[in-house]
């Protein structure tokens, strides 16, 4: 029967081109080596795993605009995906994704990040870097008594908000300024502080008696680490930004420091507010470890930028530059001679790793505008195996179990579907493969679902065919109209799923959308399985047995 | 051959008002729920929110992951133990960690972390999995699902009403609704955490109720041009009864894989494998007493009229005009 061969022949094709299709594949990737991300050649079956599944880390950003309004967000997201793109390209992930979504949001997906934070700040750092001159007018003395009374004014009292920050800030200015007084320069500063202390005690307002000079540099101040969330809220208010002198401005330190004694606090400093250059006209930035300042990022300007930042400098030798990136002071050296294209960042104790992270950020350039995290799912590559691991398990014994039902009940029809199954099976893997599908963890779930799905198909079949048999047709005919009575059903229920499987898709996010496509991956192999494979196979058997045979089913 | 009920001639049309009385009380109940205890359990994705998976390499006092986390500043969260004795999970789901996370979601995440770590140290616990998802995204994606859910209704509507005539496709579209409000019924009354995987196990659900009933009405549609002078209700019942062994053996096959997940695929998949294997029940029930009795009302009330059996011979695809013929002659003589 030329007709059967040739159907045969389609079968073998298949199988041949799915095997094909999973063998493990040699491919070129990104993989970890010793720490370093390498690209090497690994071998695998090439299924693609969701980040469930693998491990990972997946963002969602969209564009800050609580501070700033942003204009054209779009065109804004299109500016900021490239500097992702290439900050991420350095971070070294395997297989990123970075694309945006919409009008107003970009993905990220870090598949094997096993340091999300480091990752997290890596993407959504705006790193702007701007390089201030601080005050050197006590700008921020002469207008404290203004700024208590906005505060005041605008409901921020000394006595709800300074009450316990009143003495504890006493506290920590005296010691503060007694640390400081080791150093040669701090005495006409502590008598500065002093009359801002006695400043505080007389007037007690918000400013007055939580600010006191810092001493190392001009235009430094230090902050008990109790009142600067107040501070902070106070310098939130427009009537109380309203005094801050034009061309001036207030920056906090990056981070909570611990003084000698003990006590925290927090740097605010009054800065000139026009940089004198910004990270636009940086070129290259590389992290290196410094003898003296530790691990540092040494930065490369562009020829404008170098001569412009060699004039300013030297305009303004012996003063001190705040280096402030994302509107935090990061360290503010004073000017010892002017500084060309090359300069220098010192980070302060911060790890090497740190340096690098901004060295990098630095290099792919700011994010046009600033963007936040509106969604953050990061899994570890663990429970990712896990959730693999039980997947696996929890498919061999639904195979397992429909096998005993298929075959403990139709036999030797049963034993057919079930070896319709396992091509089913091979070829729904073989289609994910080839369409390079995202195997998810509710996409496992589906395929397990649609293996005890994909049967009816055949139990359709077979109950027809039984009827038939019943009716008293011989074997031949039995089947032939079993297939022919069973179609209508089976194609609409095939409908049916790929329906909903389509909705789901259109609708559904990363890991719902690979439930969808592996329905529909099931459905459209289901379809195949029962309506040519089990067919042919019944054919052979017809074949062979001459149709003289009662068929067990 | 082994034959589980085989040429069996179980009336079950006549238990339908049990049926209609049992499915009417779980549902109104389960409707009623919502408007004593309002939302269903919406998972993170859908409110906003953050969900953090601690693994601890000996089992923690839940009273100390408790205080650590408030500690943090982070008040009104869930604890609960996830799986093994070692594993946990923080919810931070309240009003005020939602709010907090408009302005960024890693926040909360990263304060229990850094509060965690400090008081169990790093080697103790690992966050092995965060999920961190600002009030807005929560809402989209809520409105998303009901959207899908909705267009998913309105597709199978549609596609009944092509593949059958209006009164087939009525009782089958009806059924559907039951469907998915016996499902969320369920899900409210057992408390269910609805994600999105729940979501596409409902859309899940619904197709294959809708096999089902596609199933048994085409049947009805063959018997109705085979049998002539059996009653409409005689005929029905005898099609349940002889999609009987198909019904058993698809249900036996899709419920085994069922369990195998519900039992072996960890507990993120659990929400989704209950939500399933209550729904192989409800297409049971649904496309035998429910979808059932409803065309069998509906051909009651509006019998076929010649009119009807005309349009019906010039319109292909659809039962054959004699079919209908027969059909009306059924209809118009008593039932039973």
């Amino acid at each position: 029967m030329a007709n059967l061969k040739t159907r045969l022949l389609i079968i073998l094709g298949c199988v041949i081109a799915s095997v094909v299709m999973l063998y493990p594949r040699t491919v070129i990737e990104r993989v970890k080596r010793d720490g370093v991300f390498v690209y090497d050649t690994v071998k695998r079956v090439p299924l693609k795993k969701g980040l469930d599944l693998q491990g990972g880390m997946h963002l969602t950003l969209e564009v800050d605009d609580s501070r700033q309004a942003v204009a054209d967000k779009s065109e804004a997201l299109d500016r900021s995906l490239r500097v992702i793109r290439q900050r991420i390209d350095e971070f070294g992930v395997a297989e990123p994704v970075v694309q945006k979504v919409g009008d107003d949001r970009i993905i990220v997906e870090l598949p094997g990040v096993d340091d999300p934070e480091r990752a997290q700040s890596v993407v959504s750092e705006a790193a702007f870097l701007q390089f201030l001159i601080t005050d050197e007018t006590q700008a921020l003395e002469r207008i404290i008594p203004r700024l208590d009374e906005a505060a005041r004014a605008a409901g921020f009292g000394a006595a709800t908000g300074a009450a316990g920050g009143d003495t504890a800030a006493r506290v920590g200015v005296t010691s503060l300024f007694g640390a400081d007084s080791t150093k040669p320069d701090s005495s006409a500063d502590s008598t500065a502080a002093d009359s801002a202390a006695t400043a505080a005690v007389n007037s007690r307002g918000l400013f007055s008696s939580n600010i006191a000079q810092g001493g190392l540099v001009k235009g430094q101040y230090v902050v008990a680490a109790e009142a600067v969330t107040q501070i902070q809220n106070a310098l939130l208010q427009p009537s109380v930004l309203a005094v801050i002198p034009p061309g001036k401005s207030l920056k906090w330190g990056a981070e909570e420091q611990e003084g000698t004694g003990g006590q925290k606090f927090r740097e605010l400093y009054m800065l000139d507010s026009k940089p004198i250059i910004t990270g636009e006209s940086l070129t290259d930035a590389r992290p290196t470890t410094d003898p003296v300042d530790g691990n540092v990022v040494t930065f490369t300007l562009n020829s404008e930028g170098g001569r412009r930042f060699r004039n300013e400098t030297a305009k303004n030798l012996k003063k001190s530059m705040a280096i402030v990136l994302d509107d935090k002071v990061v360290t503010a050296p004073t000017i010892q001679s002017p500084i060309g294209r090359n300069g220098q960042i010192s980070l302060g104790g911060a790890s090497l790793q740190e340096a690098q992270d901004l060295a990098l950020v630095l290099r792919a350039g700011a994010l046009p505008v600033p963007l936040k995290i509106t969604e953050v799912r990061n899994i570890g590559a663990s429970l990712g195996q896990d959730s693999i691991d039980r997947g696996v398990l929890a498919l061999f014994i639904a195979m397992g179990l429909v096998v005993v039902i298929m075959i403990g009940y139709y036999r030797f029809a049963g034993m057919l579907a079930v070896a319709a199954l396992m091509l089913y099976v091979l070829y729904t893997l073989a289609v994910l493969a080839g369409f390079n599908a995202v195997i998810t963890l509710p996409g496992l779930a589906g395929f397990v679902l649609s293996v005890g799905i994909a049967v009816d198909a055949n139990v359709l079949i077979f109950e027809r065919i039984r009827e038939e048999i019943d009716g008293g047709k011989s074997t031949r005919l039995a089947i032939d109209e079993g297939f022919k009575h069973a179609l209508s059903a089976i194609v609409d229920s095939s409908v049916t799923t790929i329906l909903s499987g389509a909705v789901l898709y259109q609708y559904g996010s990363g890991p719902v959308r690979g439930f969808a496509v592996t329905l529909i991956a099931g459905v459209v192999a289901s379809l195949f399985t029962a309506l040519f494979v089990s067919r042919t196979f019944f054919m052979l058997w017809l074949q062979q047995t001459r149709g003289a045979k009662a068929l067990s089913i | 051959m082994i034959r589980i009920f085989h040429h069996t001639t179980f009336d079950f049309l006549r238990h339908w008002r049990t049926a209609a009385i049992i499915t009417a009380a779980f549902i109104a109940l389960g409707i009623g729920s919502f408007a004593v205890t309002g939302a269903p359990n919406y998972s993170i994705e859908f409110t906003g929110g953050t969900l953090m998976q601690l693994d601890f390499k000996t089992p923690p006092d839940v009273a100390a992951i408790r205080s650590t986390v408030e500690s943090a500043g982070v008040t009104g969260a869930e604890i609960t133990q996830y799986g093994e004795a070692t594993s946990y999970t923080v919810r931070a789901q309240d009003e005020a960690s939602v709010e907090e996370q408009a302005g960024g979601a890693e926040g909360v995440a990263g304060k229990i972390k850094t509060a965690l770590t400090l008081r169990f140290g790093a080697d103790e616990v690992t966050v092995v999995r965060t999920e961190a998802v600002g009030p807005k995204v929560g809402a989209e994606l809520r409105r998303g699902a009901w959207l899908a859910l909705l267009l998913t209704s309105i597709i199978s509507l549609i596609y009944l009403a092509i593949r059958f005539d209006w009164r087939f496709g009525t009782a089958a579209v009806l059924s559907l609704v039951h469907d998915v409000l016996l499902t969320i019924a369920f899900i409210k009354l057992f408390d269910i955490e609805v994600s999105l995987t729940v979501v596409a196990a409902i859309l899940t659900v619904l197709g294959y109720s809708a096999n089902d009933t596609i199933i048994i009405f085409d049947r009805v549609r063959e018997n109705l041009k085979k049998h002539r002078n059996v009653s409409l209700y005689d005929t029905v019942n005898r099609s349940i009864n002889e999609t009987l062994g198909r019904s058993i053996m698809t249900h036996a096959t899709t419920l085994a894989a069922t369990l195998a997940l519900l039992f072996f695929a960890g507990p993120v998949l659990r929400p989704f494998s209950i939500v399933m294997a209550f729904g192989v029940v409800v297409a049971v029930f649904s496309s035998m007493y429910v979808a059932s009795s409803l065309l069998i009302y509906i051909e009651r009330r509006y019998p076929r009229d010649t009119d009807d059996k005309n349009k019906r011979r010039e319109a292909p695809a659809v039962t054959a005009g004699k079919a209908a013929q027969a059909a009306k002659a059924r209809t118009a003589a008593p039932a039973r």
